[in-house]
């Protein structure tokens, strides 16, 4: 019994503290992950806080904006020009969604909306699929994956840029929806539509802005995820992983979303390094859920949703 | 103002809209006049409601017209019917539940700030001065309703009274040249529907207001407005100022068609 419980509770800390530099190197590996989820969460909060539909193909268009930038790559075009028209790809995504799928269905239950989505989700992966190909593909954006060694820690250049492209994308975007007014729209879209468009706010406008801004971010979540793993239909199953980030972040926060993710990306790698041998691994797989499982029960609204208001 | 061209805010030209099989609105025409409260009222299904939502929008007519200021408006949607000066409430509270009563107010300021949105996140200074301009007039509509001490009360946790006049400050934050109320007295007690009947009265008064409203309740229209139009299945059967309308047979048929025989 006392070997278990020191197995469990002393064993793991101990062996933290053994090698610290080995313990920098699963944090900074865990950050990434994380980084990864919050990158794939945010694209969720924005078009569920604006528009309060619950856009269940964010992972596929992680995996579509991937595609796409890869197969104009393969095609021999340079990385920025590949970019730039994989971001006019998703804006023009964008305005075609509204278009044929949000317009028809304004005023509509966010059940519908989210079948809607459910919809969006299959076309997306077969289109992608059907325009690049299905085999998994490389992605070389011009960054060597390449570890350097800094006070005895390893750390991966590749990683690296993409942590600090993902930092400088999240802090754009608060100052655009703090700074702006389309902050106070964004929520007021979200809470009453009707009432919004009485009051002057363009709903169409709002919600072509913030599925493009779901779409940049999705470029950006495609290329880091696609040049550590390769460029696969998995890609998408990374919006599974961002379902428990929402619950622990709350689904109506931009903080949560990042914080959420990063949470759940060291957890599961700390989880399944020092404490996986214990279970014989694959502590990865089910952590997050887990995690959201337990603030389900105890704290439904995440750590910093809006709280839950019915009226009685 | 003395800048205001003539003629009447706003027409409706032989407007007539259909749902399906329904005639909700046959060739109804009426003229709303700048600083009149007009009254819409009508039994239950008779078209106010529609009437609404075509001037502001959120309907377009299948035949008719409608005139803003003299110029024809009829196709515009209801955010751009908003930035001409239109505001208005909802028949059951379109009030945005998750934010406080303030936010809600400073909601219906977005039209008055100026420039362009993505600017704002460039020039901070501007952008500054003008919330806080905007806060201050949002500031007066809060004590001109009193509501001081809901401010920061999430809206949606509000008694449906006060949500109802929460929403009227809404629509005031946008300085509107036309106020649309539907039903602003609606499920309301006596003292409630009182405060409500002044607040209305205020802003025709102070603001010079023009005011159209959809109620029910008899004594409340004969006490505070102007002119009274009266609906009954679609079409307009009377109009004119409330005393006259109250004594017109045709309008006491519609209403007690009933115990008239």
């Amino acid at each position: 019994m006392a070997e278990i419980l020191y197995a469990i509770f002393v064993g793991p800390f101990r062996d933290m503290a053994g090698s610290p530099a080995f313990l920098v190197e699963v944090l900074l590996g865990g950050l990434f992950t994380g980084l990864m989820y919050s990158l794939v969460a945010l694209g969720f909060v924005l078009i569920f806080k604006a528009s309060g539909v619950f856009n269940f193909a964010q992972g596929v268009m992680v995996l579509f904006a991937a595609l796409t930038l890869v197969g104009l790559m393969e095609r021999g075009m340079p990385v920025a020009a590949a970019l730039l028209i994989t971001m006019a790809v998703m804006v023009a995504l964008a305005f075609l969604i509204e278009r044929v799928v949000l317009r028809p269905l304004v005023n509509q239950e966010a059940i519908i909306l989210f079948m809607a989505t459910i919809g969006l989700n299959f076309f997306l992966e077969g289109f992608g699929e059907l325009l690049w190909g299905a085999n998994v593909k490389k992605l070389d954006v011009g960054i060597p994956d390449r570890s350097f060694m800094m006070a005895g820690v390893q750390i991966n250049q590749l990683e690296m840029s993409a942590a600090a492209t993902a930092a400088v994308l999240v802090g754009v975007l608060a100052v655009f929806f703090q700074r702006t007014r389309i902050g106070r729209a964004l929520r007021a879209v979200a809470d009453d539509h009707e009432a919004a468009l009485s009051i002057g706010i363009p709903l169409k406008t709002i919600w072509v802005i913030v599925w493009s801004v779901a779409g940049l971010v999705a470029i950006v979540a495609g290329i880091m995820w696609g040049a550590k793993s390769g460029v696969q239909f998995s890609l998408s199953l990374v919006a599974l992983k961002a379902l428990p980030v929402l619950i622990l972040g709350g689904f109506t926060s931009v903080p949560g979303a990042i914080v959420g993710g990063l949470i759940v990306g060291v957890g599961e790698k700390l989880g399944e390094v020092y404490w996986g041998p214990l279970v014989g691994g694959a502590i990865e797989n089910w952590f997050a859920y887990v995690v959201a499982l337990v603030f389900l029960l105890f704290r439904p609204q995440g750590l910093f949703g809006e709280k839950i208001i019915e009226r009685v | 103002m003395s800048t205001a061209p003539p003629g009447p805010l706003l027409q409706v030209e032989a407007v007539s809209v259909r749902f399906g099989a329904l005639l909700a609105l046959s060739a109804v025409s009426l003229s709303i006049h700048r600083g009149d409260i007009l009254a819409i009222i009508g039994p239950n299904g008779a078209g106010k409601t529609t009437l609404l939502n075509v001037i502001s929008g959120f309907y377009h007519p299948h035949e008719g017209r409608i005139l803003f200021e003299g110029r024809d408006r009829t196709r515009l949607s209801p955010p751009d019917v908003a930035a001409l000066g239109v505001a208005r409430t909802f028949q059951n509270v379109a009030l945005f539940k998750g934010m406080s009563v303030l936010d809600n107010l400073m909601t219906g300021r977005l039209l008055k700030m100026g420039g362009h949105f993505l600017l704002d996140a460039l020039w901070w200074g501007p952008a500054k001065r003008q919330e806080l301009a905007n806060r201050a007039f949002v500031e007066r509509v809060i004590d001109f309703l009193e509501i001081q001490s809901i401010r920061k009360t999430p809206a949606g946790k509000l008694p449906y009274g006060l949500q109802k006049r929460v929403e009227l400050g809404r629509a005031l934050a946008a300085e509107p040249k036309l106020l649309l109320l539907d039903e602003p007295m609606a499920g309301m007690n006596v003292e409630e529907k009182e405060d409500m009947s002044r607040f209305i009265l205020d802003v025709n008064g102070e603001f010079g207001t023009t005011i159209a409203l959809i109620e029910h309740d008899m004594g409340v229209v004969m006490d505070i407005t102007d002119r009274v139009v009266v609906l009954d299945y679609g079409r307009k059967i009377a109009d004119g100022p409330p005393e006259q309308v109250r004594k017109d047979p045709v309008v006491l048929d519609a209403y007690l068609g009933a115990s008239h025989g």
